[in-house]
């Protein structure tokens, strides 16, 4: 067993898998995720690959305050999830709540719904600040292995 | 054959927003659809109430990511009028500037999100790169890749200098090479005309019908574009054609997005080359005179209108906005009946929804109780998968 563990967190550390969730953000930090996967930034060349199902994630990259609508729906993504798994709040409002702080549609807040791992903040985020959030998050894993 | 519904949606990995599509199939054929909303709703215009003028500005920047602009410039009209506020001629120029890059940066992402869903990732993969330099002479300008914030209430917060201009004048050259190629690609490319060629027909009388706007629009032979009909900021003087085409299909619109791009090139050249001189913002009270007033927009997507009331302090009373998506995906469920489920993230994708999504799409037979899971992802592989079958293959460029 110990040398399942292992394996799952060398392939963990050595391309994260990232599913990408909106919450009800405003396309703003969408697209500047989208864009570090795309040739100016590219993540990809770090083993990072967006993939479509939860069920193959190891990140849950999450933009957006968070809409009552999508609350429940977030949690059920997450809960798809295998473990380990890692969840990053991308920009300002994925914070807490940000610009939308006391919207009646929105909990304020990605960590109201699910245990973040890796606060990014910016209104929106830059490519530059994503990928700096994923290596702090690799970084931290790697010490605790 | 019996009948099965579709639910596609609201989660959706490579794309934005979410939303909901119902699908009545027909074996691989569209027999109906329906549009759910609300994934997204956040409650802004209660919000808008609550804030003053200059915090609303900032607030209903974030109604969009990718037409920020447009909403603010939209507001914004409305307060200057309420206000009697003269804005400066050079603000004016700016705020057009800002606009065309903004349509710039908007097409762009549209024409790689397109190739993406057709199966070309190469062309997504092209145009992302080469929408860099529109974000990068947006960085320069605003300070800002994607929320420019460059309007303020009376103006602008930034002026132009001339090694700016030089440097977008560069990159202006240098995107308007890269489109001649993809309009050359788009119009003669065998693969891309079998996938866009009579997909998504949205005849002219039902454009009408529906109320289309935009490109959407646009590409159904309406030539509706406020930059002509109600020209405001500097469009009345600006030289620019309104592109329709009358195909009535993917193909079409994007033909006419892909030569919108051309125009909107030719705009910022100009703009840049006459630029007034002048102040850039002028004061305005904070207590804006109580009054009513109704502003229209051309963003990339279509027309986008903003209703300001004022009741004489230095917050709105009521604020309510009209994005361009929710007037197109009336023509969404038209455009999808009758169709293939294979064309149908090619089809969604094509009115550029502001607020798409639409990951997972469970098919369930309600007389055997099946069900079957489609991702976003599956339903792109089936989609490019049934046509390689028809011969149509992007791997072999």
């Amino acid at each position: 067993m110990k040398t399942f563990d292992k394996l799952v967190t060398w392939s963990l550390l050595k391309s994260p898998w990232i599913l990408h969730f909106n919450s009800g953000a405003c396309n703003g930090c969408d697209i500047e995720i989208v864009d570090a996967l795309t040739p100016k930034y590219d993540v990809e060349r770090f083993g990072m690959v967006l993939k479509a199902t939860p069920r193959h994630a190891d990140i849950l990259v999450v933009s957006g305050p968070v809409t009552r609508q999508q609350a429940k729906r977030l949690k059920t993504i997450y809960d798809q999830m295998p473990d380990p798994k890692f969840v990053m709040a991308v920009g300002a409002c994925g914070c807490s709540g940000g610009v939308f702080n006391g919207c009646y549609g929105v909990i304020p807040g990605i960590d109201k719904t699910l245990p973040v791992s890796v606060y990014i903040p910016g209104c929106p985020v830059r490519p530059e600040a994503i990928i700096d959030g994923v290596v702090k998050l690799i970084r931290s894993v790697e010490g605790k292995k | 054959m019996s009948k099965i519904t579709i639910p596609l949606g609201p989660q959706h990995p490579a794309l934005k927003e979410p939303e909901n599509f119902m699908l009545v199939l027909e074996g691989e054929q569209i027999s109906g659809a329906t549009v759910n909303l609300g994934y997204n709703h956040r409650g802004m215009e209660k919000a808008a109430e609550e804030r003053t003028y200059i915090q609303d500005l900032y607030l209903l920047e974030r109604v969009c990511g990718i037409c920020s602009h447009s909403h603010t410039t939209c507001y914004i009209t409305n307060v200057e009028e309420l206000a009697k506020c003269e804005t400066p001629k050079r603000a004016l120029a700016i705020r057009t500037l800002v606009a065309e890059l903004e349509r710039v940066h908007s097409h762009l992402l549209w024409l790689g999100v397109a190739g993406y869903e057709m199966g070309f990732e190469t062309l997504f993969m092209y145009t992302w790169r080469d929408r860099e330099q529109v974000l990068d002479c947006l960085e320069l300008i605003s300070g800002n890749r994607v929320h420019y914030s460059i309007n303020t209430i009376g103006g602008v917060r930034r002026d132009i200098t001339a090694e700016q201009k030089a440097e977008v004048l560069k990159r202006i050259d240098y995107l308007a090479e890269r489109t001649s190629y993809y309009i050359k690609l788009a119009t003669e490319e065998a693969t891309v005309l079998a996938r866009t060629q009579n997909v998504g027909k949205l005849p002219y009388d039902v454009a009408i019908e529906r109320g289309a706007i935009g490109p959407t629009a646009r590409a159904s032979g309406v030539a509706r574009d406020v930059r002509k009909d109600e020209p405001y900021l500097l469009y009345s003087e600006l030289d620019f054609k309104l592109i329709t085409a009358d195909s009535c299909d993917v193909f079409g619109r994007l033909v006419v997005r892909a030569l919108e791009l051309v125009e909107s090139y030719k705009m910022i050249r100009q703009v840049l080359n006459n630029l007034p001189e002048g102040p850039i913002a002028v004061k305005v009270p904070m207590r804006i005179p109580a009054g009513e007033a109704v502003n229209r927009y051309e963003a990339p997507r279509g027309e986008d209108i903003h209703y300001l009331k004022s009741n004489g302090t230095d917050k709105p009373e009521r604020v309510k906005v009209r994005a361009p998506t929710l007037a197109n995906l009336q023509s969404v469920a038209y455009m999808l009946e009758g169709g293939w489920l294979a064309d149908v993230p090619l089809v969604i994708a094509a009115i550029d929804p502001c607020m798409s999504c639409t990951d997972r799409a469970v098919v369930w037979d309600p007389k055997k109780g099946r069900k079957q899971t489609y991702g976003w992802e599956d339903l792109r592989k089936l989609a490019i998968e049934q046509y390689r079958r028809r011969g149509v293959d992007f791997t072999r460029l």
